[in-house]
């Protein structure tokens, strides 16, 4: 059996209706999940011998704002890309989350790598990750309102001061 | 009588070791640490948010600019994950140009690692030498894309231009040379009994403990981990090279510094193998639309020139889909993960870093020894700023 499929016989046994979907595109296996589901998932990943799923390679996130299709599934998306040594083998688990409450369950006490890679997404994205120890702003200054990676987040530039533009001050994202 | 026990101090972010602007939090105790914290982000410029409002072939300037030690890698990742993503099939020379640019990078980011690492351990002359034969790699950049650190040169679909004419030339100079530089640096640092006390059993990290850090590249083989993606999951024809994963064996900074100068001899035996087997052919696909066509054709071509003003004005669309696709850089696991909504720009572009990854497993490092291994565990670790923040 390939790993593909192993990971899904054990995923889809023992979470059934958690596994929302899957898609390979460009030879990559995805799964869907709920967002609920995840912790879980990844300690029965962690602890199945044969599977030996161990490493934590990435945790990222993606807005989906201004694709109507795509919100209409929950604007943010969560992605877990994780990484089986022994195997050489890479998949990727997905989670939808909604606008009003982007909250999902911390893996800090399964990988001691997920702190800041979770860190970041909360502080760039402002996905709140329930039961990290220490989730605090790490990128941006500490004065920085809201959460630059959000699509709806403006792209700016400061205008540099000059002789000519001294006695009006660019305005600066706060 | 009441008594502070602990005493709190700040190293950085203005610090000489600390490689950049890196803040540590330190608790000590006596001169023991009680615990570590870092604090990054001076630097951050919001790479992936810029990157997400150009098109695919405008943001690939900005990969250079984050770990700017070793820019040729940044742009193969880059490279890749689009080509990954619109399905581009590149010419045989260009794979072969490409890692051994590559396998160069590796060699430029190692050098400046074994001199700063030496410097800050307090072996000042390393760093003069490694910045020699660095140099060399430099120039070669220079010849290829024009400039010396910020290359651009790796772009979507092949290169940016032909190799230069003395291209096989320097290399294989390079080549010639490098191995008795090689064996200048090992007797200035492997037996220098300094060098030994100030590396040996210190930050230490076990191989369990270092895929739970999601550790890469170095760190990661230091501990014993035999893995390397160029062999796991081989991108841009890594499957055609022989060269060996070296490992450590107990994961201290000494077993790292033995590997990663391990890695630099096999970075070599890989440029070798590319010069020698370099095949002839174009230096970029031929995917109207898509990959901009050689300049040659632009001036005396209709449809290319045609082409050429399409892609820069407005770009080439993409499937809708994610797409992630990592290299061993000389870091560890550099990865771009790309989500494309069908348009001209990406909707999301984020970068794998591996030196902050790497870097959050300071604490573990250093908590419960002494203050003077903070030093040598930042640089063991290897970091570039430029990147942690991105």
């Amino acid at each position: 059996m390939s790993m593909a499929e192993q990971v899904r016989e054990l995923l889809k046994s023992r979470f059934g209706e958690a596994v929302l979907g899957e898609d390979d595109f460009r030879d990559q296996q995805s799964l869907y999940i709920d967002p609920e589901a995840v912790f879980d998932m990844c300690q029965a990943l962690v602890a199945d011998a044969d599977l030996d799923v161990k490493y934590l390679a990435d945790i990222t996130s993606v807005d989906w704002y201004g694709v109507e299709e795509e919100v209409r599934k929950g604007r943010f998306e969560v992605i877990y890309n994780l990484y089986s040594i022994r195997h050489k083998y890479r998949f990727f688990l997905k989670a939808r989350l909604p606008e009003d409450k982007p909250e999902i369950q911390s893996l800090t006490s399964l990988f001691n790598g997920a702190g800041w890679m979770e860190r970041e997404v909360f502080d760039l994205m402002g996905i709140i990750f329930v039961g990290h120890p220490n989730l605090t702003k790490i990128l941006t200054p500490d004065e920085l309102e809201g959460h630059p990676l959000r699509r709806d987040f403006p792209l700016t530039f400061e205008v540099p001061q000059f002789s000519w533009n001294k006695d009006d001050p660019p305005e600066v994202i706060r | 009588m009441a008594q502070q026990k602990t005493l709190e101090i700040n190293m950085g972010p203005q610090h000489p070791s600390t490689h950049g602007v890196l803040r540590v939090k330190l608790e000590l105790d006596g001169e023991t640490v009680v615990k570590a914290e870092p604090v990054v982000g001076y630097l951050h410029t919001g790479i992936e948010k810029t990157m997400e409002s150009k098109l695919y072939y405008k943001a690939l300037p900005c990969t250079d600019r984050m770990d700017y030690l070793s820019p040729m890698s940044n742009n193969l990742a880059y490279c890749l994950a689009v080509e990954k993503l619109m399905d581009i099939e590149v010419p045989e020379k260009v794979k072969w140009a490409r890692v051994c640019l590559a396998e160069l990078t590796r060699l430029n980011s190692h050098l400046v690692w074994l001199g700063t690492h030496a410097l800050d351990l307090g072996a000042m002359s390393m760093l003069l030498y490694t910045f020699r034969e660095r140099e060399q790699i430099i120039d070669i950049y220079e010849a290829c894309g024009g400039q010396r650190m910020m290359t651009s040169y790796i772009r979507i679909g092949g290169l940016a231009h032909e190799l230069p004419r003395d291209f096989d030339k320097r290399v294989r100079e390079i080549i010639k040379t490098f191995p008795e530089k090689m064996h200048d640096y090992e007797d200035l640092l492997t037996l220098n009994q300094i060098f030994i006390n100030r590396t040996k059993d210190v930050a230490v990290i076990s191989a369990e403990d270092a895929i739970n850090w999601s550790l890469s590249g170095p760190m990661l083989r230091g501990s014993g981990v035999k893995h390397d993606i160029r062999k796991a999951n081989p991108y841009s024809g890594y499957e055609n090279f022989d060269f060996e994963i070296p490992v450590g064996e107990k994961g201290d900074a000494y077993d790292r510094y033995k590997q990663r100068l391990e890695e630099m001899r096999q970075s070599l035996r890989i440029c070798q193998q590319a010069i020698d087997g370099m095949p002839e052919g174009p230096y970029r696909a031929h995917v109207p639309g898509v990959v901009l066509p050689p300049k040659e054709d632009v001036l005396h071509k209709m449809e290319s020139m045609i082409f050429h003003f399409k892609i820069i004005t407005e770009g080439f669309t993409s499937p809708r889909g994610q797409v992630y696709q990592a290299i061993e850089a000389p870091k560890g696991e550099l990865g771009f993960f790309i989500s494309s909504d069908g348009t001209n720009r990406p909707n999301r572009v984020r970068v794998r870093p591996p030196s902050f990854i790497n870097l959050a497993s300071l604490p573990a490092l250093v908590e419960g020894r002494l203050l003077a291994d903070v030093v040598c565990a930042i640089g063991t670790i290897d970091i570039v700023l430029g990147e942690v923040d991105r």
